[in-house]
């Protein structure tokens, strides 16, 4: 598997987490209420987001670049 | 003579020796981390319902480390295909940045250390518990026959909790529950205040190392052996980035594979990270 392959995977884990804790602080902002909760939980759901984006440019940028 | 193999991949296994190299010694690492991994499930399955502490680390200093480490991993993968493209200069410029983002991770974990070595709880002989961070150390401290002594007293900037707490028995859940407030975790905000604690009036002064408790244990293993890993990827990849960038003139393939095969490494090292955070931090 070349770095290329493995970048993918690691974007997609990367995209998997930073999903988790948008949603995860989004729930802690349902208890607690405060506003950093908040703002966490969106900055992690708009990073998951720009992971997407990052992920399509990456394999447009590196489509001559083979997976093994 | 020349090393075959270094560029070209072989025939048998279709890699070039490096990379091959490489992803057998990944799968020991897989290893390695993944019986750690298995402890902390087995540790934490095994704890007392509701005695496993959350919210004792900092989340947002997670996250932002988390993100240091994605940044990471772009530069050095697009650093790799920076040399593919034959293009040196752009990958000095991602290559350095990956080194810098590799620094901060190793600073800003260090804070966190700092963070939970100065961070104490107190039981006193009537049973109340203190714990905030350390301020101050009054007197003390010189060595008598090779033992350090003690100090008179401790300044800690903190919250109290009654001797109610300590008695029920399981005076860590409630504690941990609300000190979960006190670090960016769920709760409320418990007020703190300065405490000037005599050392006659202690029975017990424990810091959050690694000794504190089985999750603060598995807590600095992990991250402690990850760091590790972090550091030894930084130092290869500088002196690849640096005096071993001489290749790039007498055998750019090789050096670009040579990129490649620290790039995965660090992938790997970021992956773990990427298991590591939820599992320590927010679950």
């Amino acid at each position: 598997m070349s770095l290329k392959a493995f970048h993918v995977i690691f974007i997609t884990s990367a995209f998997l987490l930073s999903a988790f804790l948008g949603g995860w602080c989004l729930l802690e902002f349902s208890n607690s209420r405060r506003v950093g909760d908040l703002l966490l939980g969106l900055l992690s759901l708009a990073g998951s987001v720009g992971l997407v984006v990052y992920g399509r440019y990456f394999l447009k940028k590196l489509k001559n670049i083979d997976y093994f | 003579m020349d090393i075959p193999y270094t560029v070209l991949p072989r025939r048998d296994t279709g890699l070039y020796n490096a990379k091959l190299g490489i992803w057998l010694f990944l799968a020991s690492e897989v290893m390695l981390f993944g019986a750690l991994f298995s402890s902390y499930i087995l540790l934490r399955v095994g704890a007392y319902p509701g005695a496993w502490p959350h919210g004792i680390l900092n989340v947002p200093i997670g996250t932002v480390n988390t993100m240091v480490l994605i940044c990471s991993s772009v530069t050095v993968v697009l650093g790799w295909a920076a040399l593919k493209a034959n293009n040196f200069a752009r990958y000095r410029k991602l290559q350095a940045i990956t080194i810098v983002c590799s620094m901060m991770f190793v600073c800003i974990k260090s804070y966190e250390y700092y963070d939970k070595f100065t961070h104490y709880e107190v039981v006193l002989k009537d049973g109340r518990v203190i714990d905030g961070h350390l301020i101050e150390k009054v007197g003390g401290g010189q060595m008598v026959n090779g033992v350090r002594q003690h100090p008179e007293s401790i300044i800690l900037h903190g919250v109290e909790f009654p001797a109610e707490m300590k008695a029920a028995g399981m005076a860590k859940v409630p504690l941990m529950e609300r000190l979960a407030g006190e670090h960016g975790g769920h709760g409320s905000h418990v007020e703190h205040k300065e405490y000037t604690i005599a050392w006659s009036d202690t029975a017990r002064v424990q810091n959050y190392g690694p000794w504190h408790n089985t999750y603060l244990a598995i807590y600095f293993t992990m991250t402690g052996l990850h760091a590790l890993h972090v550091i030894g990827g930084a130092l290869v990849m500088g002196w690849i980035w640096g005096p071993g960038a001489k290749l790039w003139k007498t055998d750019p393939e090789r050096y670009t594979n040579r990129v490649e095969v620290s790039g995965l490494f660090w992938h790997f090292v970021d992956l773990v990270w990427i298991f590591l955070f939820p599992i320590l931090y927010l679950l």
